[in-house]
């Protein structure tokens, strides 16, 4: 039997439609969920509280804290180890040995699940390197974990620069370190941003890695050798050791607020950066 | 008396892996002329512009034998420092590369990699590099605006005043008018013939014509051999080499 073009396209149509609405509806769903449930108990001094009775009441304020800190210890960390190794492999040498080597390594790490990550950080950084359980045993940690997304974008957001802009530098006196400051780097800084975004998306979602690396303390952090608790463990606690759904879904509610606000932040600076550039 | 050569090639081979893009290629160069590069499509002009400020270099595979001296220094000693050498050489590309900067730095960016830094300094450079290329007119009040925004022959001329922002002793440009319109061509053939006074020019040029309205003299290249080289009016209209005949007068190319 022989269907029409006309339903063919329709068929073919719906199927996207589909596609496309159940995505949407399942974040809208997991967000609405999450946000009726938390938003109410956000106020003010959930945010400046400190958890109390184990967090069954009080705040969320040093979660907050240990959060910040260690998703910029890890990105701080990855972030240049990242971009120079893909100027690395993009600029300083060509497809050999060495440079598959790396690729390999590095697409190998990127599908270690996150709790393999948490244990070689215990071992390595909290024993072996005595950090003990701390902001930067778990900023370490992290680091290693985004270090192959960081790779990966940087490396193609320095692939796709024209050939020619390289060609025009080294013509005109560039040496190659000249050539990656000023014309490499500042024009693969939007796709470098993605990946940094990121690792920041994975550094506050992370729990496992971090329990077995920051540890999960409710004192507010006070250095880096400091343990700490981030919001995602929090919220893992509260729910999963049923000290108090209410307050798991609170702070559910405020690390997506949390994420949305450095996304924001996040697509404000690469505006103004792109503004500054022109183009 | 002829003067010095001011670039002398001799016994020049230069291969990209197992292929040969120039075949024994001995050649002088005198200076403060319009030397042309004619020949057909992959005759090997490119890479001779390319062998001569060692753009090569940047290519996997690329060895030469032979030598190449500018004022008698062999440019692929050891000793030698590509930066500088390249400063030397000019090169204008085919199609216009604006680098993704403002008018101002695209002139400014050779200035700067060589340590100039003071901005008065830099304008005196900008403001007299644009004036050469005849675009300073036109660009004068949006210094600040992105290259990208000037029209394609106005970033053409823009790549002739970053080279010329350098003050090279030579400058190569590869068919510079190939992406541009008759009047963009006019002005840029204009420039060329006002840059013959200062600097040793080498033009491969977009076609037949412009290498007659423009060149002193010309060498002829097919495959990557030097078929003839000899004064513009003698290759145009008494050529030695029948080759060189059949191509000037169209019969192939």
């Amino acid at each position: 039997m022989m269907i029409s073009r006309h339903t063919s396209q329709m068929v073919a149509k719906g199927v996207i439609w589909v596609a496309a609405f159940s995505t949407l509806a399942v974040m809208i769903w997991i967000l609405f969920q999450v946000l009726v449930e938390g938003l109410p108990l956000l106020h003010l001094n959930f945010f400046l509280d400190s958890p109390r009775q184990m967090g069954r009441t009080g705040g969320i304020f040093s979660t907050i804290i240990g959060t910040l800190a260690l998703t910029a210890v890890a990105i701080v960390i990855a972030t240049p180890l990242g971009v120079g190794t893909a100027v690395y492999l993009r600029e300083y040498t060509r497809e050999s040995r060495v440079s598959r080597i790396i690729r390999f390594g590095t697409d190998c790490l990127a599908g270690v699940p996150s709790i393999i990550f948490g244990l070689f950080g215990f071992v390595f950084f909290v024993i072996l390197l005595r950090l003990g359980w701390s902001i930067l045993s778990g900023g370490l940690t992290l680091a290693t974990m985004i270090l192959p997304t960081i790779i990966c974008t940087a490396e193609e957001a320095v692939k796709a620069i024209p050939y020619s802009y390289r060609e025009v530098s080294f013509a005109l006196g560039g040496t190659r370190l000249q050539t990656v400051a000023r014309v490499i780097l500042p024009n693969a800084i939007p796709g470098i941003f993605t990946g940094v975004l990121l690792g920041v998306g994975r550094s506050v979602g992370e729990t496992a890695a971090i329990i077995l690396t920051a540890g999960s303390s409710l004192l507010i952090p006070t250095s880096l050798f400091s343990p700490a608790r981030t919001m995602s463990v929090h919220f893992y606690i509260l729910a999963r050791e049923g000290i108090s759904m209410e307050m798991a879904y609170a702070t559910g509610a405020a690390l997506i607020l949390l994420i949305l606000g450095i996304n924001t932040l996040a697509n404000w600076l690469l505006w103004r950066y792109f503004r500054k550039v022109g183009g | 008396m002829p003067e010095k050569a001011k670039i002398i090639l001799e016994n020049f081979h230069f291969y990209y892996g197992t292929g040969v893009a120039l075949k024994d290629i001995t050649l002088q160069i005198q200076p403060r002329q319009i030397f042309a590069i004619l020949g057909p499509a992959r005759s090997g002009k490119t890479t001779l512009l390319k062998s001569m400020n060692r753009l090569t270099d940047l290519i996997f595979g690329a060895r030469h034998t032979g030598h190449v001296f500018i004022d008698d220094q062999e440019i692929y000693d050891s000793q030698i420092s590509l930066p500088e050498l390249r400063r030397r050489v000019g090169m204008v590309f085919d199609l216009p590369t604006p680098l993704p900067l403002s008018v101002f730095g695209n002139v400014a960016y050779g200035p700067r990699l060589k340590g100039i830094t003071q901005k008065r300094h830099l304008e005196e450079i900008v403001e007299k590099a644009l004036r050469a290329a005849v675009l300073w007119e036109e660009v004068r009040d949006r210094l600040s605006s992105s290259a990208l925004r000037l029209s394609g022959g106005q970033q053409q001329r823009l790549c002739i005043a970053r080279v010329l922002a350098l003050e090279p002793e030579v400058i190569m440009l590869d068919e510079p008018c190939s992406g541009l319109d008759p009047i963009s061509t006019a002005s840029i053939e204009r420039s060329l013939i006002e840059l013959r006074e200062k600097y040793t020019v080498i033009l491969v040029p977009h076609n037949i014509q412009q290498a007659s309205r423009v060149a002193n003299r010309v060498g002829f290249f097919l495959s990557g051999e030097l078929v003839e080289e000899g004064p513009a009016d003698q290759i145009f209209t008494r050529p030695k080499d029948k080759r060189t005949e059949d191509y000037v007068s169209g019969k192939f190319g």
